[in-house]
């Protein structure tokens, strides 16, 4: 048997394996206590608001004497949809972007103005705001056509034991999901309300944040934030997340 | 200047209990923390907190280290008159910041 | 509950030896005596709403209110007799509050006993507690 053929076999059986095991999709709010779906719930009280609000200023103001996001957008509700179908392929650059990517390609090239770092405030500020728009649509992102193999290295990806603890994102959280590591349940692992504040971190964070959290947990040296396998890996969750609707910006423990 | 988010009715009955809510952008660093070389991360919070209406005090509140970051408060006033809400807390760093918001009763 | 009964409570709350910092029951005491002096706190009328299992102590709700009109109520005062410092925050009401309550989020560096002390514009106490049980984040980072 040729290693083109094993590796063809090794892949089908991956995604029968994780076919068969995908759970019906369940919000990381569903598995969250009633006091933190409360922070969620209430936009007077949830911490992300301030970013969202931050958002909005920055939405308007000119951006190094440049254009602003709304001399091209309008208002911010003009981004209505654009999460819930994140991330998007480019043809134009023949490869997905993701909706912070979008805003950094939108500030160089359109705005002259700087990249935003990863999890900056400010771009926290503007993916809240932008996610917002959205929240309450069903995700919808594209996995077949141009996005299929980026959505195959993501399935591959999420099924690859790694680090000294050689766990995969598939043991944990199909395997395991519902059950207790260390106190705390094991959600399915769903990314549809990122950007998102965080308990844990006291503060606002971006799916990359969480990730590399993980990474870490396992003991996995992190992808760097502009690391192609990231992007597969989002557009892989959101095609699990699929039956779920937008929650950004939710509220975790 | 940090970021305040505040959550006040705009109008209001003469009498009417009203539920003010308060977000603060703030770490609200507890003094209890390490950085990563072990040293220990200086106190750096929010300590009191002031609303008044029409200059009349609705609430005073005193804050520990004990208290969440990006502080959140709810609390009631009464609706007497048209006016204006402020609010004013004072950080350790002995730097006050007030905000206002208007309300209409009638 | 009188003050004897309350320090052996809250002293077998105490954890095992290695912990991180935290009060002792006499610095509880000794902080609540700061406030009001030798009165001791009745129960009733004063009501702490804080979940009994919580998922992360870096923000936990906490409601806390009392059955009396707003002129009635001088302050209420809140401790964590668990946390490094026994004091978590003092909310005083004036002439312009609504109702006598307040909401807000705390931190809890473990599980521990919550305790409120309502202070009356007549000079009596009230006072109300939750045990509660903190569990840690399984991943931090």
């Amino acid at each position: 048997m040729t290693r083109g053929v094993g590796r063809w076999l090794y892949l089908v059986a991956s995604f029968v394996v994780l076919a068969a095991a995908a759970p019906v999709p369940r919000s990381g709010y569903t598995d969250a206590s009633p006091a933190t779906r409360s922070m969620q719930d209430d936009d007077s009280a949830n911490p992300a608001f301030l970013w969202v609000k931050q958002g909005e200023t920055l939405w308007s103001t000119s951006q190094d004497g440049g254009k602003s996001c709304a001399d091209c957008h309008g208002a911010p509700a003009s981004m209505r949809g654009v999460v819930a179908r994140y991330p998007a392929f480019d043809a134009a650059r023949s490869r997905p972007v993701t909706l912070e990517q979008r805003i950094n390609l939108c500030r160089t090239e359109h705005q002259a103005a700087e990249k935003l770092e990863q999890d900056s405030d400010s771009l926290l500020s503007l993916s809240a705001l932008v996610g917002l728009q959205s929240r309450g649509m069903p995700v919808h992102v594209q996995q077949d056509g141009p996005m299929q193999p980026f959505h195959d290295d993501g399935a591959r990806l999420y099924a690859t034991q790694m680090g000294q603890l050689n766990l995969s994102c598939h043991q944990c959280h199909d395997g395991l999901a519902g059950q207790k590591l260390a106190g705390s349940l094991i959600p399915q692992g769903h990314a549809n309300g990122y950007p998102l504040y965080r308990l844990e971190w006291q503060s606002m964070g971006s799916l990359y944040r969480r990730i590399r959290n993980c990474l870490t947990g396992v003991r996995a040296t992190p992808f760097s934030p502009d690391a192609p396998e990231l992007v597969a890996i989002e557009i892989y969750l959101a095609g699990r997340a699929q039956g779920l609707v937008v929650e950004t910006p939710a509220v975790r423990p | 200047m940090v970021r305040v988010l505040i959550n006040v009715p705009k109008t209001a009955h003469r009498g009417e209990i009203i539920e003010i809510k308060v977000l603060i952008s703030h770490p609200m660093e507890s003094g209890q923390r390490r950085n990563e070389m072990g040293q220990p991360i200086a106190r750096d919070i929010i300590h009191s907190f002031r609303c008044t209406y029409n200059n009349e005090v609705v609430l005073e509140a005193e804050f520990f280290p004990a208290i969440a970051a990006n502080p959140f408060l709810s609390f009631f006033a009464v609706a007497e008159d048209s006016g204006t809400i402020v609010f004013a807390f004072v950080d350790d760093h002995g730097t006050e910041q007030v905000e206002r918001a208007a309300i209409i009763v009638e | 509950m009188n003050r004897r009964r309350f320090l052996v409570v809250a002293g077998s709350l105490l954890p095992a030896i290695w912990a991180p910092a935290r009060a002792t029951p006499a610095d509880v005491a000794q902080a609540i005596k700061a406030l009001i002096g030798d009165r001791v706190p009745t129960q009733g009328r004063l009501k702490l709403d804080i979940p009994v299992l919580v998922e992360n102590g870096n923000a936990v709700a906490l409601s806390v209110g009392i059955d009396a009109l707003p002129g009635e109520v001088r302050a209420i005062h809140v401790f964590a007799e668990g946390n490094p410092l026994p004091r978590v925050g003092s909310f005083r009401f004036g002439p312009a509050t609504g109702r006598p309550r307040i909401a807000t989020r705390i931190r809890l560096s473990t599980s521990q006993t919550v305790i409120a002390i309502a202070e009356m514009s007549d000079g009596t106490c009230y006072t109300d507690s939750v045990d509660l049980l903190v569990t840690l984040a399984a991943c931090l980072e």
